[in-house]
């Protein structure tokens, strides 16, 4: 009944769900350990998705495609950043008030793309990947975006923990005063955060409409960028973790819609309720060590900042 | 650093004045520290010490003054260039960042990679040679009070400073740190380092420095070599009167016991403190139990369990004349007799945009009838605000002034005499002199001194043995978690209590002390 070929294809399927989150998270990720909450990733997702679509449908360059998202998810979240690092606005508001204005904006300027389809992303060839067995089949139909991902959550832990710019990151979330008493710009360091997060949330929603569906529809984030928020705290901050914790949700998400395929008799809307579930069980459960919450988390996280001497 | 003459002025500001809105901070200042001299800079809170400070490191720009760095005019634009022209500076209050390594502390200071270059073992090296070993991978989280500060002055020392600023470095230290600590002090002044000591107790300057410059109200009103002064001179020339004496000793009657802890275990919700082991005290009426111990041993989790923010686990554990009150919250313990003064004063002891007459009612009315069938009886509650602020002298416009907007001594003066009338049988008191001036010092222990003779019992968390020695009729003391028993203050010498601050049990410090004498 289950074989070989149908497990290849949900665990493409899975890692394939799980591309987008990896980059929402991770951009949030880095937000958050500068010490700033941005609860617009699902506005900014939404607006990468959009003008992806829109260059990917034109051009059919995908290369193009996530650059432009990447660039309208960074873009918006300027509008974040403005507000908080300027204006000293509360964050949560500023990034609620983000995804309102990414939701509104993406149905407006999607008007035109609504309902269109575009021929999806081809898989990557790696030479000698494709030839292992068993493993080979999965790899010879896995994109490059997906590769992409686990590359920057590999980076993205590597700069934290191995390098100055890293270092500066966490001081600045860690303890802004003290940052700036050393002479570290945070204004500064909280800015390229909040680009680096908009831009990554950009990309996840670019891979949404141009690779994983492919087609836009008005609100398709599906409240992906709420559980990417979610997976940073969850997975207390750490790269590693936070990729587990979106692959579990990705497929739990393959496997309830192939119990739906199989007509199982629980109501869809359980079943489609289940990745959500399941993914912040599992991660609430693996993190509830709260001495190691304190320590990962970022002490200035959601503080405001207003520099005095 | 570059070498000069012994004796020679490193540091030379003259004529600095810096105006504040409404204050004037610094007057006038003249201040001279020499190669291979160790200048103590005395003063109390508000005396324009910091701000100082502050002008010598570049923080604030001076008014006018001139600011001469071994001989020569410099221009201290900011800590950067204060850096430069080698002046160093270790604060009170450590910026370190509690989740990073004492490496990654330290590099974040320095901002080129040469300056990075093996900075593991140069920090060890320094260490080594000053006696502040560190090791450089252990996470500040996990370091103590005493350990935080060998980071700050390590990270001062990588830049090989002529000019060495420690601003009040001992007020957290135990007795025995604190001799390190000055170890390394004269090994910095012997090496041609000058050295500036901020600090108010006057024990510590006599016994450390050669020379001291006295400020009062923002101006300098002396300065003198060390040979020609004594402790009684000096705190007069700091406060402008003679020091009142307060706390004559009388007998302990042996009152009945008010308040009991037995047993009281509980794990901290801060990661880095110990927690709570097993500890037991009695206070009894008609004394002041003294806690001593460095902050960070349990003494948050024990004021809490105390005060009633945090439940104990069993009824039992905490007793209140006799009845169990282990399960009651703070409410409750205040309505049966008991009342607190809480370390901080902003946002614990008083609510900051509040009025002094509502932060008197927050308090006040579980054992006063202030509100009747819920509602807040305005008269009775100005009232009481009214008879707290002139039984205490509190300097303040009137009791509609927020509690934000009094001084720290003003405000303090309130929150214990707020709980003072409130006529308690127990009154817990941290830190109640903390950051405070000599005069409310004075008025803050008389208010205890009159509870007490008053059949209450107080217990004093405090982290100034002065204080705890002058005020206590028995100490013991909290170290990481446990309590000690308590002493008797006949047998509690500073070398005693401070072997058991850093942890020695009773015995070792009974011998150790007794070698010492």
């Amino acid at each position: 009944m289950i074989d070989g070929a149908l497990i290849v294809a949900m665990l493409v399927a899975a890692m394939r769900t799980a591309t987008p989150l990896i980059f929402a998270a991770l951009g949030e990720l880095i937000v958050e350990k500068a010490g700033c909450v941005n609860l617009g990733v699902e506005g900014m997702m939404l607006v990468g998705a959009v003008t992806g679509f829109a260059v990917g449908y034109t051009t059919g360059n995908f290369a193009l495609a996530f650059a432009v998202g990447a660039i309208a998810g960074a873009v918006l979240s300027m509008i974040y950043g403005v507000l908080v690092l300027h204006l000293h606005v509360n964050q949560y508001a500023a990034g609620l008030a983000l995804t309102i204005v990414g939701g509104g904006a993406s149905a407006f300027w999607g008007q035109a793309w609504q309902g269109l389809n575009m021929r999806g992303m081809g898989p990557l060839e790696i030479p000698g990947l494709s030839a292992l067995p068993t493993l080979g089949d999965l790899f010879s139909r896995l994109d490059a975006m997906v590769y992409l991902a686990l590359l920057a959550a590999a980076a993205i832990a590597y700069v934290l923990t191995r390098t100055r710019l890293g270092l500066i990151i966490r001081a600045v979330g860690e303890n802004h005063d003290s940052a700036h008493a050393l002479g570290v710009s945070v204004i500064g360091v909280r800015y390229g955060a909040i680009a680096f997060g908009g831009a990554m949330a950009g990309i996840g929603g670019a891979y949404l409409s141009c690779v994983m569906t492919p087609l836009w529809i008005e609100g398709m984030t599906a409240g992906r960028g709420w559980i990417a928020v979610a997976l940073v705290v969850f997975a207390t901050w750490r790269p590693a973790r936070l990729v587990l914790g979106a692959w579990l949700f990705g497929l739990v998400t393959i496997m309830q819609l192939h119990g739906q395929g199989f007509g199982l008799a629980v109501p869809s809307q359980i079943l489609a309720m289940l990745p959500y579930l399941v993914t912040i069980l599992v991660l609430v459960l693996i993190s509830r060590d709260a001495t190691r919450i304190r320590l990962n988390a970022p002490g200035s996280l959601g503080k405001p900042f207003q520099p005095t001497a | 650093m570059s070498p000069q003459p012994a004796g020679s002025v490193r540091l030379g500001i003259s004529g600095v004045s810096k105006q504040y809105p409404g204050c004037l901070a610094n007057d006038n200042v003249s201040f001279e520290a020499g190669a291979g001299e160790i200048v103590a800079l005395l003063g109390e809170n508000g005396a324009g010490k910091s701000t100082l400070v502050k002008i010598a490191y570049g923080l604030v720009a001076p008014d006018a003054g001139r600011i001469e760095i071994d001989g020569h005019p410099a221009a201290l634009t900011s800590p950067a260039a204060a850096r430069a022209a080698g002046i160093g500076v270790v604060f009170q209050h450590f910026s370190l960042f509690d989740s990073l390594t004492v490496l990654e502390n330290i590099s974040l200071g320095l901002d080129t990679p040469a300056a990075r270059a093996n900075l593991a073992d140069r920090i060890r090296e320094i260490g080594t040679r000053y006696g502040l070993s560190v090791e450089p991978d252990s996470i500040v989280a996990d370091l103590s009070v005493g350990e935080r500060q060998r980071v700050e002055i390590v990270r001062v020392l990588l830049q090989d400073p002529s000019i060495l600023i420690f601003d009040e470095p001992t007020s957290v230290l135990t007795p025995q740190a604190i001799e390190g600590l000055f170890g390394t002090l004269r090994q910095l002044r012997d090496e041609g380092r000058a050295i500036v000591f901020i600090s108010h107790k006057l024990d510590e300057i006599m016994s450390l420095c050669d020379r001291v410059t006295v400020l009062r109200g923002g101006r300098v009103v002396g300065s003198v070599p060390i040979g020609e002064t004594n402790t009684k001179a000096l705190a007069q020339m700091m406060i402008g009167h003679e020091v009142p004496d307060v706390a004559q000793r009388r007998d302990l009657a042996g009152g009945p016991v008010r308040l009991a802890a037995r047993g009281l275990t509980m794990s901290s919700q801060n990661p880095h403190a110990p927690g709570l082991q097993n500890v037991t005290l009695e206070a009894r009426g008609g004394e002041i139990l003294g806690i001593a111990g460095v902050a960070g041993n349990g003494q948050e989790d024990l004021l809490a369990a105390l005060s009633g923010e945090r439940l104990a686990a069993t009824e039992t554990a905490i007793e209140l004349e006799g009845a169990p009150v282990g399960r009651l919250g703070p409410g409750a313990r205040r309505k049966a007799g008991m009342a607190f003064v809480p370390g901080e004063r902003l946002g614990r002891g008083a609510v900051p945009p509040m009025s002094l007459s509502d932060n008197g009612f927050l308090t006040a009315h579980w054992r006063l009838p202030l509100v009747r069938r819920g509602v807040l009886s305005a008269r009775a509650g100005a009232e009481f605000a009214d008879r707290v602020i002139e039984r205490f002298q509190v300097a303040t416009r009137s009791r509609a002034t927020a509690a934000q907007a009094l001084s720290g001594g003003n405000l303090q003066r309130f929150i214990v005499g707020r709980e003072v009338l409130s006529e308690p049988s127990v009154l817990i008191v941290a830190y109640p002199t903390w950051g405070v001036d000599v005069a409310a010092v004075a008025a803050i222990h008389e208010a205890l001194i009159g509870l007490r003779d008053a059949g209450a019992a107080i217990v004093l968390m405090s982290e100034d043995l002065d204080e705890l020695l002058a005020l206590s009729d028995r100490i013991a003391v909290l170290y990481s978690g446990r309590m000690s028993a308590p002493l008797p203050i006949a047998d509690c010498g500073k070398e005693r209590l401070g072997l058991l601050m850093s942890g020695a049990t009773d015995a070792e410090a009974a011998g150790g002390a007794s070698h010492a004498a």
